[in-house]
C-alpha cells in the first residue's frame, strides 16, 4: 500500500495527465522530440508587419485556425487543446471533469483589430466617445466577451464540465506555476480529488511586443531567429516573446490510485516570495528567489542535495540569467556547477503566462523518459556563472525530482519541485 | 484537525462616500444620504467619482506615485489603510509573512495615444504599419507596468512591503469572490495566519467604461437607485472608482497580537451559473441555501450591480425570503467591479461590529431593519458572469 499522504500529513499530489503546445507544435510527442532534437520553435514575425520594429523574431503559435484572429481566440484555443491533451491520457470525461479549473492566462485588452474596425465603423465624435457610441449599439457579445478577464475561463469551464467558479490569474511570468500551485492548494485542502491547471498565452500582438521592447526586455538577434535565444550565455540580450499552453491533471494520489489511473509525476512542492525591491528589477542580493526556492524544498521535504535537476526560468535576460544563478548558487552551494540546470525557452521563447505549465510539462517528461532536453546556443558561455546547462544536445539521465523556476515582473518568485515517483 | 477561524481584523475602504471604515459607517448611516455623482464627465453615463485623495498618506515616495496610474494607486492606498488598520503596517515580520490575493483587472491605458491613432486610422489603410509608427514613439515605456494586473499587487509589495506571496486573480466581480474565498480557505486549512485581501477599481477612464459598454451594460440618462433601473435607458450599470482592501487573519493569531477583531468571517460561497441557460435562478437559491442562513431577520449587504438581468434575478431570490433585508449599496458608491465583494464583506462586517444595521439606501425597494445584525449576508452578482456570498458573523 503505498504511502498517500506527504511528509506533513496532506494528501500527495499526483499528476495523471499533461497536455502542451509550443511553437514546436501541437502535443507531447512533436514537442519532445523537437525539444530533444535541439530544434528551435523561434522564427520570423508574419502575424503582422514588423516595419519600426527592433525585434523581429518570436516563437508565436502560428499554426492554429485562431492564430491570426487576436489575443483572447487564440489564448482560448491553446488553452482548450493543451488541457483537452491532458484530460484524455488522464482517461477522465472531457466533458465533465468534475474539479476545479485555475486558468493562468494574459490579462485581456479589446484587440486594436476591433478598436480600428469599430472606430471606423462611424463617422460622429471622436476618441473614446465615439468608441462608447458604437460599442453600445453592438448586437452581439463577441467583441464583448473578449475584454472580460473572466471570460476565457468562463468558456473552458463549459467546454470541460469543470466545477464552480472557474479561477483566472496572473502573476505575470509565474502564473503558469501559480495555476498549479493552487490545484495542489486546493486538493491538500481537501476541497477536491482533482484540479485542472492550465497556462495558456496568446497574447504576442504587436502591442504586447513594442511594451516589452520599451522596456528593453527582448532580444533584437533578428538575423539568425533561431540563435537568439541564448540563456546563460555572455551575449544574451533579451527574451524572445512567445506563446504556448501547458496543461496539467492533478488528482490526490488516493484518487488516481483508486482509479487505476498512470500516475506521471508527483507535484512535491510549491514555494514562493515576492520581491518588494523594484517593478522589474530582483533584490540585488537575490534574496527573495532565494526564499522562493528554499520555501518550496521545504514544501517538497526534500534537501538541497536531493534535486537532481533544475527546469532554469532561464528567460535569455541579462538581468535574470545573473539572479538565477545568483539564487541557484545560494541554495546549491559548490554543487551548482556540476548539476544539470537547463532552459526549454533557449528553444521555445519565453511563453509568458504559460511558461511555468509548459515547464512544468516539460520537467515532468524529462522524468519520465529519462532524457534531459539541452540549452541550446550555448556557444558563448557567460563566465560569471560556471553552470552544466546541458549544452546544446540533450542528455540521457535518470532523474528523479526537478526544481523548476519562474520568476515575473511585479516581484513575482515561484518554484514547483517535482518528483518521478511518490517519496 | 478542526478548522481555523477567520476573522477580519483590517479594513482600507475609498469610494466617492469618502475613505476609510469609520468615514464610511458614519456617512451610510445617514438616512436619506445622496449619492456623489459625476454626469458631466463622460456623458451619457453618470459614475460616482473619486474623493479627494492625499496619495502621500499611504504612498510616502513620490516616486513610486508616479510609477502607478490612479487605479494601483487607489489599490496600493486602500491596502495601506487596511494594514495600518490591522495594526500589521510598518511591522517587518508581519509583511514578510503575509500572504497577499489581490483582485485586478487592468490598468489604464494612454487615452491620448490611443485617440491619435483611431484619429489617422481614418486615413490610412496600413492601420497595422500606423500602430506600430505610433506605439513605439509615442507609449511611455514605464505605462505598462502601469497597465499590468499583476503590478497592483507588485506596488503593495513595494510600498507596504507585503511579500509572503503575491497572487493576482482576474475576471470581474468573481475575481473578487474567489480571492475571499480562496484567502479564507488557506487560513481556516492552516496554509496561511494572516491575508490581505481585496481590490480597486477606477472608472474615470473611457476604456474602463467600454469594458462594460461593448455589451450595453451602463446605464444612462437621469440617475436612479440600483433597484430602480429596469426599463430605463441603458443596462443598468453605475460605475464608481473605488477600492477594499481587508486583513483576514487565523482568530488565535488575532488575538495573541491583541487586535481588534471587527467580525468572523463565515462561508464564502461561489458559484458560475450558465446563464445563457437559465441557472442563474436557481444559481443564486442554490448559494443562499449552501450558506445556511441564520433563522430570523437577515441584513443582506448586495452588491448588485444594476445590470438588468442579474439584478432582477437577485432581488427575486432576495425579495422570495420575507426576513431578509437588503441593501443595495451600489446606490451610494456605484459599481466597482473587482471590489465589489470585498466592499460587501466590509460593510457587512462595519454593521456585525457596530451593532447596527445600514438605514435604508431605497426606501421605495428596501424595507427598514431594526434589530442587531449578528449575522450579516453579503452577495456579488456578476453583472455578466459569476456569483457569490459570504454571511459575517460576530467576533
Amino acid at each position: 500500500m503505498a504511502n498517500l499522504n506527504d511528509h506533513m500529513g496532506r494528501p500527495i499530489v499526483a499528476v495523471t495527465g499533461i497536455g502542451v503546445v509550443t511553437s514546436l507544435g501541437v502535443g507531447k510527442a512533436d514537442n519532445w522530440a523537437a525539444l530533444t532534437a535541439g530544434k528551435s520553435g523561434i522564427h520570423p514575425i508574419t502575424r503582422f508587419p514588423v516595419d519600426h520594429l527592433n525585434t523581429r523574431i518570436s516563437g508565436m503559435v502560428d499554426f492554429l485556425p485562431s492564430s491570426s484572429k487576436g489575443a483572447s481566440l487564440l489564448t482560448y484555443d491553446l488553452a482548450e487543446i493543451a488541457a483537452q491533451e491532458a484530460i484524455a491520457e488522464a482517461g477522465l470525461n472531457s466533458g465533465d471533469f468534475g474539479g476545479p479549473l485555475f486558468l493562468a492566462s494574459p490579462p485581456v485588452e479589446l484587440d486594436w483589430s476591433e478598436r480600428f474596425s469599430l472606430y471606423n465603423s462611424d463617422k460622429d465624435n471622436i476618441g473614446a466617445e465615439r468608441l462608447l457610441r458604437v460599442a453600445r449599439g453592438l448586437k452581439e457579445l463577441d467583441i464583448f466577451e473578449t475584454t472580460q478577464f473572466g471570460s476565457i475561463a468562463d468558456r473552458l469551464a463549459d467546454r470541460f464540465g469543470t466545477r464552480g467558479l472557474p479561477i483566472t490569474l496572473s502573476t505575470a511570468c509565474a502564473s503558469g506555476a501559480t495555476s498549479i500551485q493552487l490545484g495542489v492548494e486546493a486538493i491538500r485542502r481537501g476541497e477536491c480529488d482533482r484540479a485542472l491547471s492550465i497556462g495558456a498565452d496568446g497574447s504576442a500582438t504587436a502591442e504586447a511586443l513594442i511594451r516589452f521592447s520599451l522596456l528593453s526586455a527582448l532580444s533584437t538577434h533578428n538575423d539568425i531567429p533561431e540563435k537568439a535565444s541564448k540563456p546563460f550565455s555572455k551575449d544574451r540580450d533579451g527574451f524572445v516573446l512567445a506563446e504556448g499552453s501547458g496543461a496539467l491533471v492533478l488528482e490526490s494520489l488516493e484518487a488516481a490510485l483508486a482509479r487505476g489511473a498512470t500516475v506521471l509525476g508527483i507535484l512535491r512542492g510549491c514555494g514562493e516570495k515576492a520581491d518588494d525591491f523594484h517593478r522589474t528589477r530582483s533584490k540585488p542580493d537575490g534574496s527573495p528567489a532565494i526564499a522562493a526556492v528554499r520555501a518550496a524544498l521545504a514544501d517538497a521535504g526534500l534537501s538541497e542535495g536531493e534535486i537532481d535537476y533544475v527546469n532554469a526560468h532561464g528567460t535569455s535576460t541579462p538581468e535574470n540569467d545573473k539572479m538565477e544563478h545568483l539564487s541557484l548558487s545560494t541554495v546549491f552551494g559548490e554543487r551548482i556547477g556540476s548539476m544539470p540546470i537547463s532552459s526549454n525557452k533557449s528553444m521555445i521563447g519565453h511563453t509568458l503566462s504559460a511558461a511555468g505549465a509548459v515547464e512544468a510539462a516539460f520537467s515532468l517528461m524529462t522524468m519520465r523518459e529519462s532524457v534531459i532536453p539541452p540549452t541550446i546556443n550555448y556557444d558563448n558561455p557567460d563566465p560569471a556563472m560556471v553552470l552544466d546547462v546541458v549544452p546544446n544536445k540533450k542528455r540521457n539521465a535518470e532523474v528523479g525530482t526537478v526544481l523548476s523556476n519562474s520568476f515575473g515582473f511585479g516581484g513575482q518568485n515561484t518554484c514547483l519541485v517535482m518528483a518521478r515517483e511518490p517519496v | 484537525m478542526s478548522p481555523h477561524h477567520v476573522v477580519i481584523t483590517g479594513i482600507g475602504l475609498v469610494s466617492s462616500l469618502g475613505e476609510g471604515p469609520d468615514a464610511h459607517w458614519r456617512k451610510l448611516v445617514q438616512p436619506g444620504l445622496e449619492p456623489v455623482l459625476d454626469a458631466a464627465r463622460f456623458p451619457p453615463y453618470t459614475v460616482h467619482p473619486l474623493p479627494e485623495i492625499d496619495w502621500n498618506l499611504q504612498i510616502a515616495k513620490r516616486g513610486d506615485q508616479r510609477q502607478m496610474e490612479t487605479w494601483q494607486r487607489l489599490g496600493t492606498y486602500a491596502a495601506g489603510m487596511a494594514l495600518d488598520d490591522a495594526g500589521i503596517k510598518g511591522n517587518d515580520e508581519l509583511c514578510t509573512t503575509m500572504d497577499m490575493v489581490v483582485a485586478a483587472g487592468g490598468g489604464e491605458r494612454d487615452e491620448t495615444v490611443d485617440a491619435d491613432i483611431l484619429a489617422a486610422s481614418e486615413s490610412r489603410n496600413d492601420r497595422d504599419v500606423l500602430l506600430n509608427e505610433k506605439l513605439t514613439t509615442e507609449l511611455r515605456p514605464t505605462l505598462f507596468l502601469a497597465q499590468l494586473s499583476n503590478l497592483l499587487a507588485g506596488n503593495i509589495s513595494i510600498v507596504h512591503k507585503v511579500t509572503g506571496s503575491s497572487r493576482t486573480f482576474m475576471g470581474e466581480e468573481g475575481a473578487g469572490v474567489a480571492a475571499v474565498e480562496t484567502a479564507a480557505a488557506r487560513i481556516r486549512s492552516g496554509q496561511s495566519t494572516h491575508i490581505l485581501v481585496g481590490g480597486a477599481f477606477q472608472t474615470e477612464h473611457s476604456d474602463m467604461l467600454l469594458g462594460y459598454e461593448l455589451a450595453g451594460y451602463l446605464h444612462r440618462g437621469p440617475w436612479k437607485p440600483v433597484w430602480q433601473r429596469q426599463g430605463a435607458e441603458g443596462g443598468g450599470v453605475v460605475t464608481g472608482s473605488g477600492g477594499a482592501f481587508l486583513v483576514l487573519e487565523q482568530r488565535e493569531h488575532a488575538i495573541s497580537r491583541g487586535r481588534k477583531i471587527y467580525a468572523e468571517l463565515g462561508p464564502v460561497l461561489s458559484g458560475r451559473a450558465r446563464r445563457r441557460q437559465g441557472e442563474l435562478d436557481a444559481g443564486i437559491a442554490a448559494l443562499l441555501r449552501q450558506a445556511a442562513l441564520p433563522n430570523g431577520e437577515l441584513l443582506a449587504i448586495s452588491g448588485a450591480s444594476g445590470a438588468h438581468a442579474a439584478t432582477a434575478a437577485e432581488k427575486s431570490a432576495l425579495d422570495a425570503n420575507p426576513a431578509i433585508a437588503a441593501r443595495g449599496f451600489s446606490t451610494l458608491t456605484g459599481h466597482m467591479k473587482e471590489a465589489q465583494f470585498p466592499f460587501a464583506v466590509a460593510l457587512a462586517a462595519l454593521a456585525v461590529e457596530h451593532k447596527a444595521a445600514y438605514p435604508v439606501f431605497d426606501a421605495a425597494n428596501e424595507k427598514p431593519f431594526n434589530g442587531i445584525p449578528r449575522t450579516v449576508l453579503a452577495t456579488a452578482i456578476g453583472y455578466h458572469q459569476f456569483e457569490g456570498v459570504a454571511l459575517v458573523n460576530a467576533a
